[in-house]
């Protein structure tokens, strides 16, 4: 579904990324590992439509092409941020729906927020997560895990068929974590392919098929699980393990 | 998304307003009269007009400093196109066309080079003004041609006992009330004040939507300064001077959070009537005039010191 073919990021003189190779399939959990600065959050954000790679190309169903956020929102490609990108002075439909708010027409022409529409999908996407968050709260008053559940429901809008992932289990209690993976699992069920960032060895070995590891901005490691263990790559990680 | 928390601070400011001007009408019987009344809602009705852009571009975290000089520029060139024979419609689109680019420059600058509001406000204020002084060559225009009487009708008549700029105050206060809680662009204003990145990873064009309230802002001053130049029967270049202080005044006291995301129409215009109100209520217990000034910046310093208790009770609570 998704390839990167040798892309590379360069910030002035750093390189974030050195040609970097990536196959994502639908349906498939791939966790991405890597120390502070690897390249992870660089990777997401070029797949996410956020930054242009200054060398190599994305292919999305065998085509090359050039994503921008909307762009890649059209593509069936939602991300979830590790500062969760939420607006706080606005409730939690708002910022399910920012940037793709829903309008009706008054009296047939002009055009006007939907507010109980939006209120009202909002309302059943925290239904399905399991979560408590209320549309009308503001984001501001939410607890680290309700405003998670806005920030998936946010990505899950648009029926996605591939999700990015960026931490989304840091900051969370234990009971929400287990939820949140559950989550990953049921998007897995639907065919969508999930992009797992993630710190914590045990998320990734709990959902994912295969695990991603970048080191200083190259891959150095691309498995299936199955084949592979929390010591190895932590080891692959820090470097006690050039590559696997 | 009714905000509960929006409506507090406009509401205080009515009543405050109410409170005042009960006070005024006991201890001064010359504030009560219908002229005085009738004097104080057409003097804020300018401000407040001027103050409802602006408190979009605080709603967005900007700060619009160069409104009072876009005044001033707009009025002189609509001045000086009425004063060559042309007819109104003409003169009040060339004020508004400069309006509009200055509009348009401000929020290029800050939207698209990410520049400092302040500082590229700042400088229109310089520039606008300079202009104003350049095209008018330093001198009064009193001389509005055939359409006189219709500008002096428009800014300085009245309709069923309310000043016109009154009526105008009124009706732009409803549609921006309607447009803050209705549309797409106002959802997108308040987003971008309150997490400007995360609106931009959203799709949000985050650029134009600034581009567009500064736009909005000068327009509105351009509007304000057409009308008040009806009221005035002659325009100077010094025409909304210190202007800009007044208007942010109105809009931070009603409510628009300078650290951007919040604001809303009602509160602008309350804003805009506690300062008139404050100035009025000065005049006729006999302050001296030079005081004025220390008032309403005082009030500023005093909303951001409320603003803060109140955020500071809230996130105890």
């Amino acid at each position: 579904m998704l390839q990167l073919r040798s892309v590379g990021m360069q910030f002035g003189a750093v390189e974030a990324l050195h040609s970097v190779d990536l196959d994502l399939a639908p349906g498939e959990v791939v966790g991405l590992m890597g120390d502070n600065g690897a390249g992870k959050s660089t990777l997401l954000k070029i797949v996410a439509g956020n930054f242009a790679p200054t060398s190599g190309e994305v292919r999305l169903d065998q085509r090359a092409v050039e994503l921008t956020p909307l762009s890649a929102r059209e593509h069936g490609i939602e991300a979830v941020y590790q500062d969760l990108a939420l607006c706080d002075n606005l409730s939690a439909a708002a910022n399910v729906f920012l940037g793709r708010e829903l309008s009706r027409r008054l009296l047939g022409v002009l055009p006007v927020l939907d507010h109980a529409a939006m209120r009202r999908r909002s309302a059943e996407l925290f239904d399905e997560l399991g979560s408590d968050t209320r549309p009308d709260d503001l984001v501001r008053r939410m607890s680290g895990g309700q405003r998670q559940a806005v920030a998936i429901a946010r990505a899950r809008l648009s029926s996605p068929r591939l999700m990015l992932l960026d931490e989304p289990t840091a900051a969370i209690s234990v009971r929400q974590i287990a939820e949140v993976l559950e989550l990953i699992r049921g998007l897995r069920e639907r065919g969508v392919c999930v992009l797992l960032i993630s710190h914590r060895m045990s998320d990734v070995f709990a959902v994912a098929d295969r695990v991603v590891v970048l080191r200083r901005g190259r891959k150095v490691a691309d498995k299936a699980t199955t084949d592979s263990s929390p010591e190895e790559v932590t080891a692959l990680i820090t470097g006690a393990i050039e590559a696997a | 998304m009714k905000s509960l928390r929006r409506t507090p601070q406009s509401l205080w400011v009515m009543l405050t307003v109410a409170a005042l001007a009960g006070v005024m009408s006991l201890v001064s019987a010359p504030f009560a009269s219908a002229d005085n009344i009738f004097n104080i809602s057409r003097n804020f009705a300018f401000i407040g007009l001027v103050a409802l852009g602006q408190t979009a571009v605080i709603a967005t975290g900007g700060i619009d400093l160069s409104v009072g000089s876009v005044m001033g520029l707009s009025g002189i060139v609509t001045g000086l196109v009425l004063g060559s024979g042309q007819p109104l419609v003409l003169a009040a689109a060339a004020g508004l066309g400069c309006a509009f680019l200055c509009g348009l420059t401000n929020g290029a600058l800050v939207g698209y080079l990410r520049l400092s509001p302040f500082v590229v406000t700042l400088g229109m204020l310089s520039v606008a003004r300079s202009l104003a002084l350049v095209v008018s060559n330093n001198k009064m225009i009193h001389d509005f041609g055939p359409d006189e009487r219709v500008v002096l009708a428009l800014g300085g008549g009245r309709f069923l006992g309310l000043a016109n700029p009154v009526w105008l105050l009124l009706v732009a206060a409803l549609c921006a009330a309607a447009w803050f809680r209705y549309s797409r662009l106002a959802r997108h204003v308040l987003a971008v004040g309150g997490n400007e990145n995360s609106t931009r990873l959203a799709g949000v064009p985050v650029a134009r939507v600034k581009l567009t309230v500064y736009v909005l802002s000068s327009l509105l001053a351009g509007v304000s300064a057409i009308l008040m130049i009806g009221w005035l029967g002659a325009v100077t270049n010094a025409l909304g001077q210190g202007y800009e202080l007044r208007v942010i005044a109105s809009a931070v006291i009603g409510g628009a959070n300078l650290m951007g995301g919040e604001g809303g129409a009602f509160g602008a215009v309350a804003g805009a009537a506690l300062i008139e109100l404050i100035r009025n209520s000065l005049l006729l217990l006999g302050v001296d005039p030079y005081w004025q000034g220390a008032f309403v910046g005082g009030s500023i310093i005093v909303a951001m010191l409320v603003e803060r208790v109140r955020r500071g009770s809230r996130t105890a609570g």
